[in-house]
């Protein structure tokens, strides 16, 4: 009934594909185009169609570099996320239904707090007067505080607990195609409750540690926020560079190209995750 | 033994993961003009500073006016979509489906810098107008998806009965189907409510000197400043969160929301 009246279809849709057209579809192609412009400085640019601003990117050894600190930042980050949150993961596999729950919105409650408080909530903990710093100066172990923010070792603590509730929530969605049976069967049989998990658990988990570590590894690569308070404008990333080409030098031209590029790593990790999807027929 | 290791690794974890925002919460009370661990002191002073900040309370009133009007918007705009994605069958749904949740994967920060590139020459960078239209892209795919999932779990037969009772379309839609989906409606508007009054990157591109949201302002203040009158404001964002997390559940229950 309602599925033959194709105008009633074309109002239902009209304000959304609207709303995405302007907001959405328009600005990405204009970035594009951007993209390609003559950079003259200062918010200022001259049409045209040069690969310049893509050259520079890639011959620039700075530019190498900071993508090099990028890449590597967010593989740690991905490493020490993926270790801290799976045994979270695992324990919520396993905790009684009627404590699930409420475990579970602890778990992803970081979620819903502004990641500028969460990053503010470690400069308090990790500053030269922060809690770890008193705590250890007050116990004897140093006598002058370490420099744990406004360097990448603040940045990667940071970024690692912002992105813990992510990497939960691909960990408990792998877990959740699996029977908890599974590992009691392999222990009635026999089988010591660390060799059931090494053996059945942990094989049967990987698809889901596989979607976390991208799906950790794509956002931790696109993060500006934690890296620039607690990297204290010392940590050089590529986003935090976009940010400074566009905002500070007004060079919208070289800003569009280096996004255009973090574009396509991010194409490339989703292009690997639907692979990933399909092979272990997600879904 | 093997039990009591495992607990307190567990818990150890949980500590690690709610740290920044339990610490918050301390440092919230420090009676210190500078920020320190442990407090000297304690005190509300911080809180009372908060409300003395012109530029706070400012910026507080632009992020609600925001939110509000994104809310507002992004179900109006929401709701249709995701109903014509849902109840109609047509070609192109599929990629439509995809274009309304791309936005999800595009990384905050290119989204921010081409909606400014595109809203300079409209005259809509550092309006209100513009603010919200970037907001939009932030809320709608949230609000299209929990709307078209609870739409699509809706069993036709209600509208169907309703239809063949002699109501027309609309009435049908107005009488059976919103009614149904209330709670869905109250969650996305809920959640689009946090994601815009929280959202911080895409403002930043958005906002003037004089002209901030309140993520946007603590984002400055934090660059160059850090005493304890964030900590408070914090600690009013979290709860504010917290509310809306509740109003949520209450509806719903959060993992239906997020799924």
């Amino acid at each position: 009934m309602l599925r033959r009246q194709p105008w009633l279809l074309a109002i239902l849709l009209a304000p959304a594909i609207a709303s995405y057209t302007l907001v959405f579809v328009l600005p990405l192609l204009w970035l594009l185009r951007m993209s390609f412009n003559e950079a003259l400085g200062a918010g200022s640019f001259r049409p045209a169609f040069t690969f310049e601003n893509y050259l520079r990117f890639l011959t620039d050894p700075y530019y190498l570099q900071i993508t090099v600190n990028s890449v590597t930042l967010s593989l740690w980050v991905t490493v020490f996320t993926l270790i801290l949150t799976y045994p979270i993961a695992l324990f919520l596999f396993r905790v009684d239904s009627s404590w699930k729950n409420l475990f579970l919105v602890v778990t992803i409650s970081p979620l819903l707090v502004s990641a500028v408080v969460r990053t503010y909530g470690w400069i308090v903990i990790l500053g030269d007067r922060g809690l770890v710093n008193s705590a250890l100066l007050e116990l004897g172990l140093i006598n002058i505080p370490l420099r744990l923010v406004n360097n990448e070792v603040g940045v990667l603590i940071g970024l690692t607990q912002i992105l813990m509730p992510y990497m939960a929530l691909a960990l408990i969605a792998g877990f959740g195609r699996l029977d908890p049976d599974l590992e009691k069967a392999a222990m009635s049989l026999g089988a010591r409750p660390w060799v059931a998990f090494l053996r059945v658990t942990l094989p049967l988990s990987l698809p889901g540690v596989a979607l976390g570590c991208l799906l950790t590894f794509a956002l931790c690569i696109s993060s500006f926020v934690t890296p620039k308070l607690l990297g204290g404008g010392r940590v050089f990333l590529v986003a935090t560079e976009i940010y400074d080409q566009a905002l500070q030098l007004l060079n919208w031209p070289f800003a569009a190209s280096m996004s255009i590029l973090l574009l396509m790593v991010f194409g490339l990790a989703l292009v690997l995750y639907s692979r990933l999807i399909r092979r272990f027929d997600w879904e | 033994m093997g039990r009591v290791l495992h607990n307190t690794i567990i818990l150890s974890l949980y500590l690690f993961l709610l740290a920044p925002i339990i610490i918050v919460f301390i440092v919230s009370f420090s009676a210190d003009p500078f920020l320190a661990f442990p407090p000297s002191g304690w005190s509300l002073k911080w809180y009372g500073e908060i409300l003395r900040n012109q530029e706070f309370v400012q910026a507080f009133r632009l992020s609600l006016s925001i939110a509000l009007w994104v809310t507002i918007i992004g179900v109006l705009v929401g709701t249709p979509a995701a109903l014509a994605l849902s109840r109609f069958q047509f070609t192109g749904r599929e990629w439509l489906l995809s274009l309304f949740t791309a936005p999800l994967l595009i990384p905050s920060i290119v989204l921010g810098l081409s909606l400014l590139l595109v809203f300079l020459p409209l005259r809509l960078a550092f309006t209100l107008e513009g603010l919200v239209l970037a907001h939009l892209l932030v809320v709608l795919p949230y609000v299209i998806r929990i709307l078209a999932t609870s739409f699509q779990t809706l069993s036709r037969q209600f509208e169907e009965a309703a239809l063949s009772l002699g109501a027309t379309p609309w009435v049908a839609f107005w009488k059976v189907i919103l009614p149904l989906i209330t709670p869905s409606l109250i969650a996305s508007a809920a959640l689009a409510f946090v994601l815009s009054f929280d959202e911080v990157v895409i403002s930043l591109f958005l906002v003037g000197p004089q002209f901030k949201t309140l993520p946007v302002a603590i984002f400055e203040y934090v660059q160059f400043r850090t005493d304890p009158q964030i900590a408070a404001l914090s600690v009013v964002l979290i709860l504010l969160s917290l509310l809306v997390v509740l109003i949520v559940e209450r509806a719903i229950g959060l993992f239906q929301a997020i799924r």
